[in-house]
């Protein structure tokens, strides 16, 4: 298993710095200036101080290079400095946003606590509606419970988020007034009241979200649960005489969690990624939200850093499905 | 109970009817029969003839619905247990009743280890603790034939070949010391020397252990070699009971004899084409008002299509006990 890991890791590698290349370039292609919300009357020459003062003026494989340098040593340099307060970094140019000039990891810094509150909340909680349903749906095959289940998942599959976000916000928001309409981004945690309105500001984005987690998984967790429930084995548990709790949570329910717990961990870098409508939709200002800025502004490196962050999460997590798939099934060896 | 405290099991007119969208399908039509402390009981018939879905039903393991155990009685320890709860009935499967299934490479649980499997009913039913069980599990392991039994334990299904799989199900089944050993065609998924090992092993475990077995098959050369009594059955109902040197001497019914035609003769020159028996069983829709047998018997007459047969004695025993076939034909000399 441990070399397996190392030899994936490895591999990871030039795979990584393959989707980097493309993201730079395919980033890098788009049309559009980072001066474009420059007004017009600025005149040429001026303008053409302010491309070169940020760079963009540099050949692209130039750039590409520089960026490499600055994503796998001076940045992390920067964090070990700011953790251990070593100083590696030695006041080295850091990567830019050439929308607010401040650097782009500092922006990720502030904006991905946002998104990890309320999405990861959404997923955490659409996970732990999901499997219930799942299990006891597939347990009870179309009984009532489960043609509820199945229409649920329907509409959660089914109706986008920008519709149930604002059916969310008239419902309750408006008509009921139970919660706030926007994400309040200002507020801090600092005792049980505003931690109470932290709770109510995240209850309609993440039901929003979470529903159409919920929705997905649980499809997984039914089907899983079914293809097991038929099986051979299950008949034995029972003519050991094993209380059906005992047959389904445990003969059945850890052959059926193999596969889902590859898809909820490849779902997990959808979580950093944020949820760019939902985000937007509520005014939580996270990590989607800032990607729509930088690809409105032209910031190509906040889009590219981004992006490339992106790639690295879904690598890492298929990594960690296919390691979690050998733990939880001891017939694959990957030795 | 009702006889006198010789059988281990009896069961009595059990009906079994499962529901489908197409309608209902009878699959146990009044089966009726006893198993004998330390006896084995073969029971014999071509797929679909209802004998796992008979064993099946018995101890409450076929998925209700489809499966409706309808009618019946089935004795074991005093009690009717198509009565009891479903609870206490889950306290007698694998403690007093244990199940060896047809296909062991599918039977265990592939994500749990050997020794847990066995420990599973030994914890549950005989109250051990782990480290106890364990012991006991070890032991089991050894009795079956594994060798290094205790490292054995911590090893996955798939680690383990095809018969030594049926070996840890026949432990499994066997963990809790059960009163009746139901063999649900357990070498059919064998090779021919895994099968004859599998025999020699139960044969030997029903001398060491004394329960009684019921050993369901298709394969009439192994019931020749171990059983006790034998069981024909067909379209969900028993045609033929006897002791077994008496049903290979001198079968009854026709579909028995028909059976028996059906094994290739070793010895003698060879047969132009294997025998066979024309037709497929009947899928019953309802209760059988005709002898189900009678679109392939060669001997069926007018009474055949009007009256379904019941067992009737052969010899002087009362039915049950001896000989006794279901078939309005008298058989004479058998010829095979």
């Amino acid at each position: 298993m441990l070399t397996f890991t190392l030899r994936r890791l490895l591999v990871a590698i030039p795979t990584l710095l393959f989707i980097s290349l493309i993201i730079f370039l395919l980033v890098d292609l788009a049309p559009g200036s980072p001066l474009s919300d420059i007004p017009l009357t600025v005149p040429p020459d001026v303008r053409q101080r302010m491309i070169e003062a940020l760079g963009a003026d540099q050949p692209v494989f130039v750039r590409y290079l520089l960026w490499l340098r600055q994503f796998f040593w001076v940045e992390p340099a920067y964090l070990l400095d700011g953790w251990l307060g070593t100083s590696l970094a030695e006041g080295e140019q850091r990567i830019l946003s050439w929308q607010s000039r401040s650097p782009v990891f500092t922006v990720i810094g502030q904006r991905l606590p946002q998104t990890l509150t309320v999405i990861g909340t959404a997923y955490l909680l659409g996970v732990a509606i999901a499997l219930p349903i799942g299990i006891y749906s597939a347990y009870r095959q179309y009984s009532m419970f489960d043609q509820f289940g199945t229409l649920f998942a329907m509409i959660g599959f089914s109706v986008p988020t920008f519709f149930s976000g604002t059916l969310f916000i008239i419902i309750f928001a408006v008509w009921l007034g139970w919660f706030p309409t926007k994400y309040d981004t200002q507020l801090s945690v600092t005792d049980w009241a505003t931690f109470v309105e932290q709770l109510r500001q995240m209850a309609l984005p993440v039901m929003t979200l979470g529903l159409a987690n919920a929705a997905v998984i649980s499809r997984y967790m039914r089907s899983s649960m079914l293809d097991n429930m038929t099986q051979d084995y299950v008949r034995t548990a029972r003519a050991k005489g094993m209380p059906e709790r005992t047959v389904v949570l445990k003969h059945v329910l850890r052959n059926s969690m193999i596969p889902v717990v590859t898809v909820i961990a490849l779902g997990i870098p959808s979580i950093f990624g944020g949820a760019i409508i939902t985000e937007n939709l509520f005014g939580v200002n996270g990590i989607g939200a800032a990607l729509i800025g930088a690809i409105n502004a032209s910031d190509l490196p906040m889009v590219q850093t981004l992006a490339f962050i992106f790639a690295v999460l879904i690598v890492a997590f298929n990594l960690i499905a296919d390691v979690l798939y050998g733990l939880l099934d001891p017939r694959i060896r990957y030795d | 109970m009702p006889d006198g405290g010789q059988s281990v099991l009896d069961v009595r007119d059990l009906v079994t009817v499962f529901r489908t969208r197409g309608g209902e399908v009878h699959a146990v039509n009044s089966v009726s029969f006893h198993l004998q402390n330390g006896e084995l009981l073969g029971v014999v018939g071509e797929s679909g003839s209802g004998k796992s879905v008979t064993m099946m039903s018995l101890i409450g393991l076929l998925p209700s619905p489809p499966a409706d155990v309808r009618g019946g009685e089935v004795w074991l320890g005093g009690r009717d247990i198509l009565k009891i709860s479903a609870d206490a009935l889950r306290d007698l499967r694998g403690a007093k009743v244990g199940f060896v299934f047809q296909d062991p490479m599918t039977s265990l649980n592939p994500v749990f280890t050997v020794g847990a499997q066995i420990m599973e009913p030994l914890i549950r039913h005989m109250g051990l603790s782990k480290a106890q069980a364990r012991v006991r599990a070890a032991e089991l392991l050894e009795l079956v034939g594994i060798s290094d039994a205790k490292n054995r334990l911590s090893a996955y299904p798939h680690q383990f070949s095809g018969g030594m799989r049926q070996r840890v199900m026949i432990a499994i089944a066997l963990a809790c010391d059960p009163d009746v050993l139901i063999a649900d065609e357990p070498t059919t998924a064998l090779d021919v020397t895994i099968q004859a090992q599998i025999l020699e092993l139960v044969k030997d475990l029903r001398a060491k252990l004394g329960m009684a077995i019921i050993w369901i098959t298709h394969d009439l050369g192994v019931i020749a070699g171990i059983a006790d009594r034998v069981m024909v059955m067909y379209a969900g109902q028993v045609v033929e009971q006897a002791p077994v040197k008496e049903l290979f001497a001198n079968p009854q019914h026709p579909y028995t004899r028909a059976l028996l035609k059906t094994i290739p003769a070793i010895s003698g020159p060879r047969q132009d084409r294997l025998q066979v028996i024309e037709g497929q069983p009947p899928i019953l829709a309802a209760r059988p008002s005709a002898c189900s047998f009678r679109a392939r018997c060669p001997h069926a007459f007018d009474r055949c299509h009007a009256e379904n047969p019941v067992r009737r004695a052969v010899d002087a025993n009362p039915v049950g006990r001896g000989h006794d076939v279901a078939c309005h034909w008298s058989a004479g000399h058998f010829d095979a």
